[in-house]
């Protein structure tokens, strides 16, 4: 009996598996008359199964790495371990990968990893740069560029980062020369790159968005946003569409190819000061001056659950595997399960040391560590399941040698996307486009369908305010109370009535007209 | 409290030894990959313009004759064996891979009009103008020997009464047909033929057996006509007369009851063979007269060689070429032949050449490791799903085409909308149902006859 729920249990876990590798639902044979055609979409279908069945297996059995865990036992609670007594507890290599940078003159800091994680560059407001092979405690290039910086970004690979500076953006490179200035970025405030597009983009203290081609120096796009100065920007990695975050509280969604908005969502009462994407491009977290940190469904731009944070939330971030960091003042959260669900507490937290106050969030890919660049230099923290335990080489290898990193230049430049591609639903690339009238029946169709089953289900009345006089009488409580009700019945009716109406618009052909010659037919008087 | 972080010891991630190969590691969640029909759409777009780029057919030319070349025929037990002829009466064996002439064949006056090898590959039939088959034999392996030009005499001579222009020999046994005045059938040991067809008074153009049925063969003759023949009976089986003459037939390998016709309006029609009523397909693209036709061993594709100087490839059940090749120097083509193994195809045309190219233009030829074959593969998938996206078919379908072939077909399709447009204004204008709507499939057939 046992065995038999365990099996069944991993044959519903193992269809949850299947049902992540597949894309979108069956198409519907239903209406497709050639025989042929119908036969070709079955095998599909069959090879569509096969392969996610296959890649389900392959994540089963043939995955390198196990994912990390922080589990209290007894009763102690997983938000009360301190840093110390977790370094404490793992294995020399992990505990290596705690530390405390203090750099207290030229902060705060901002840092970025690069794609594979393995390495990371970190900016003080004051002018310093400095590249490091963390995991390695290795400094690689360290420089003071005598100007303020409010941001930095690695581009495609580790060769190159972008340097949001006083006056403008520029590139330098591994060994801290400078390659380029863009003159085209003013007074830049946030930097981000779109790997799969070779686009760098910037906000400016203007409220312009800026993207520039890295690989051609192309300037692809420059959007007003005409929401005033913003410095908070963060691309969906789902669709590589940028969220800007504003000081009247919105949240508005960019690509390249639209000058207005592609979306516009209020999100909080008073600025926005901190914007996250999760990485499959579902839920966005957005805090705001107002001290709320909020999740939010992408697709249907409403509100899920709403969490406070000790004080405005400075920068959040999301992990691969979905956990929420939100640094507030010195104290930094990282919530557990927080955008699928409601959470009650968090689920590790941590404060700075001397009161640092937190600039910049971000986890590092592919490994269990949270880099926090504070006022007082950076912190790398562990965050144990934070990190995607199973890199995929061809995405981006923590241990690629000199020969695969030019490999993958090339293979990712021959793969680049044009920028025209940035669309909200990137499932729309190469699918059929309905015509508006198509678009517009289907719509109608559907409400009209879920009209239907609403009303069959509940039925409810609706209540119905007392007017004044005149204007109360029972028959015109009982119409309005009926108004937006569509029973089934009252669907039937009219569908027979439309069905009548059709009937009777066709015309009776008169038949004694074959008996005149064709060429006289018009003399024929009618009626 | 139980804690464990990610880990990775760098020896298991990466190779040993400097020979070894880097180790690979996958991870197919979607997540990890965004915006993946993106990236197929856009290497599909890539792989069609590298497809435009390296599309360059053209291998090699066979030189050697001295008159324009009339027929080409494959020996089926060597791939690279080619039989040519040319108008001259010169009769060359080739070996196809060095592209040199191995044997010669001297005897005919005048043009050479049909050859044929045997299914065993060991004799050759050659028809001229001058009234006389030739049976030759042909040397079992040349493949090593450097003599270079040799000169071989008949084992056979037929001599008939009128001029033969087409011939070719049953599948598995000695006989051959030859068509001139009338269709005679020839045994290898006979000098006599054995039986003779009739059927009107016209001269036949081409023969050629049904590679399935091989007692069954079709015939073209110049009275328009195609006719079916079967040697187990003594009378033909059945005719159909189109409005113009059809050049040349070939039967389809793989649904042998089915055969295109090479026809003189530029169009080829498929038929099949039990039910003559209606052309199965019209093939349309040429602009000139469709001069021989012969199918891939998959029966998948067709090449079509054309007096407008080109040659098309065109899909079994498709109405247009899917591939068109030309070059400057080459002149009408007589005759096209297909390799034995699909992939490469022959030319004869009349500026003395016989020509060789790739049967899919942009193909890599050698060996290909199997990397590269699975790269070829995914293109060649990824293609196949986003070739509907107008970019993409738009480059996949361009050809270019030289500018008299180019403007001919724009001047084909002026006069064919033109005729359109008057056929249904008179039937707009007529009493209804007194100008019948003829199916395109229809319209170029005359008769039927049993």
């Amino acid at each position: 009996m046992e065995s038999e729920i365990a099996s069944e249990k991993d044959g519903t876990k193992e269809a949850a598996v299947v049902a992540k590798y597949k894309r979108g639902a069956k198409t519907s044979l239903k209406g497709i008359v050639n025989k042929k055609v119908k036969r070709q979409l079955v095998e599909k279908e069959v090879l569509f199964e096969e392969a996610a069945v296959t890649a389900s297996k392959v994540e089963q059995w043939l995955l390198p790495s196990e994912g990390g865990y922080l589990e209290a036992e007894g009763l102690e609670d997983t938000r009360h371990f301190s840093q110390e007594s977790i370094v404490k507890e793992v294995d020399v290599t992990s505990a290596q990968k705690a530390f405390d940078l203090s750099l207290p003159d030229l902060g705060p800091y901002v840092q970025d990893y690069n794609r594979s994680g393995r390495y990371l560059v970190l900016a003080g407001r004051k002018g310093h740069l400095a590249i490091m092979d963390w995991k390695q405690a290795r400094l690689i290039m360290e420089l003071q560029v005598r100007e303020t910086v409010r941001d930095v970004k690695y581009l495609h690979n580790e060769l190159f980062f972008a340097v949001a500076q006083k006056k403008y953006v520029y590139i330098y490179d591994k060994k801290g020369v400078e390659i380029h200035c863009l003159r085209d970025h003013i007074s830049p405030l946030k930097l981000e790159f779109l790997p799969h597009h070779f686009l760098l983009a910037s906000v400016d203290k203007g409220g312009v968005l800026r993207y520039q081609d890295t690989s051609t120096g192309h300037m692809v796009a420059q959007h007003r946003t005409h929401l005033g100065r913003s410095g908070v920007m963060c691309m969906n990695p789902y669709n590589s569409v940028m969220g800007l975050g504003h000081s009247n509280g919105s949240v508005t969604m960019w690509s390249p190819n639209m000058s207005t908005p592609l979306a516009t969502i209020l999100c909080q009462r008073g600025p926005v000061t901190a914007v996250a994407f999760e990485q499959a491009g579902l839920q966005m977290v957005t805090g705001g001056m107002d001290g709320k940190v909020k999740v939010w469904d992408v697709r249907k731009l409403v509100p899920l659950h709403t969490y406070f944070a000790p004080t405005t939330p400075k920068s959040l971030d999301i992990s691969q595997k979905g956990l929420l960091a939100v640094a507030s003042g010195s104290k930094i959260e990282i919530w557990r399960d927080a955008l699928t669900s409601k959470q009650v507490k968090p689920y590790m937290t941590h404060r700075l040391a001397k009161a640092a106050q937190a600039q910049d969030l971000s986890f590092c890919p592919y490994e269990d560590v949270l880099a926090v660049g504070h006022s007082m230099g950076l912190s790398s923290l562990l965050v144990p399941g934070s990190g995607e335990p199973n890199f995929d080489t061809y995405v981006a290898n923590p241990f690629e040698t000199v020969k695969q990193r030019r490999e993958a230049e090339v293979h990712s430049l021959l793969d680049k996307l044009p920028s025209e591609l940035i669309v909200l639903d990137p499932t729309q690339v190469g699918a059929v486009q309905r015509s508006g009238k198509e678009n517009v029946l289907a719509k109608s169709s559907l409400r009209r369908e879920a009209n239907i089953a609403n009303a069959v289900a509940a039925g409810k009345p609706v209540a119905v305010k007392h007017k004044t006089k005149g204007r109360d009488k029972p028959s015109k409580r009982h119409r309005k109370k009926f108004t937006n009700v569509i029973t089934a019945t009252r669907a039937k009716i009219a569908e027979q009535s439309a069905a009548k109406a059709k009937a009777s618009q066709v015309k009776p052909v008169s038949e004694d007209n074959d008996s005149i010659p064709r060429a006289l037919a018009r003399f024929k008087r009618k009626g | 409290m139980k804690v464990k972080l990610i880990t990775r010891s760098e020896d298991d991630f990466t190779r040993e030894r400097s020979q070894d190969l880097q180790k690979v590691f996958r991870n197919l969640d979607p997540s990890l990959h965004p915006q993946e029909r993106a990236h197929e759409y856009v290497r599909a777009l890539n792989a069609v313009k590298l497809e435009k780029v390296f599309a360059k057919p053209f291998i090699g030319a066979l030189s050697g004759h001295m008159d324009g070349v009339s027929c080409l025929a494959k020996n089926p037990r060597h791939l690279n064996s080619l039989v040519s002829a040319s108008l001259d009466g010169d009769i060359r064996l080739w070996d196809v891979a060095y592209k040199r002439t191995v044997r010669q064949f001297p005897g005919h006056k005048g043009a050479v009009r049909g050859l044929a090898v045997s299914r065993d590959g060991e004799h050759l039939v050659s028809c001229g103008d001058d009234c006389v088959v030739r049976l030759w034999q042909i040397p079992g392996s040349f493949v090593g020997e450097a003599t270079g030009e040799d000169v071989d005499v008949p084992v056979a001579t037929y001599q008939g009464k009128n001029a033969f222009r087409t011939v070719d020999h049953h599948w598995n046994s000695s006989i051959f047909v030859t068509g001139g005045s009338q269709v005679d059938v020839w045994d290898h040991n006979r000098s006599e033929p054995t039986n003779s067809f009739t059927w009107g008074a016209d001269s036949i153009v081409s023969v050629r057996f049904n590679p399935s049925e091989t007692d069954v063969f079709a015939t073209t003759a110049s009275d328009r006509s195609i006719a079916l023949y079967d040697l187990r009976m003594g009378t033909p089986l059945r005719k159909l007369i189109m409005q113009t003459r059809t050049n040349m037939v070939s039967w389809n390998p793989r649904e042998a009851f089915n055969f295109t016709s090479a026809n003189e309006d530029g169009n080829c029609y498929s038929y099949d063979m039990r039910k003559l009523n209606r052309a199965t397909c019209i093939h349309m693209d040429h602009v000139s007269a469709v001069m021989d036709v012969d199918f891939s061993p998959t029966g998948r594709e067709f090449v079509t060689g054309s007096y407008d100087r080109t040659i098309r490839i065109f899909p079994y059940n498709g109405g247009h070429s899917k591939e068109v090749y030309h070059t400057k120097r080459m002149q009408r083509v007589f005759a096209v032949k297909f390799s034995g193994d699909g992939s490469y195809l022959m030319s004869g045309s009349d500026d003395t050449n016989i020509r060789l190219w790739k049967g899919k233009a942009s193909e890599q030829l050698g060996v290909l490791l199997p990397r590269e074959k699975q790269k070829h593969a995914y293109l060649s998938a990824v293609k196949e799903r986003y070739k509907h996206l107008p970019e993409i078919s738009r480059i996949d379908r361009y050809r270019h085409l030289p500018k008299p072939v180019y403007k001919a077909t724009k001047v084909r399709h002026a006069s064919d909308d033109a005729e359109r447009k008057r056929a249904s204004r008179k039937r707009a204008h007529s009493a209804p149902g007194s100008i019948p709507h003829t199916p395109a499939r229809k319209k170029r057939i005359v008769a039927e006859l049993e």
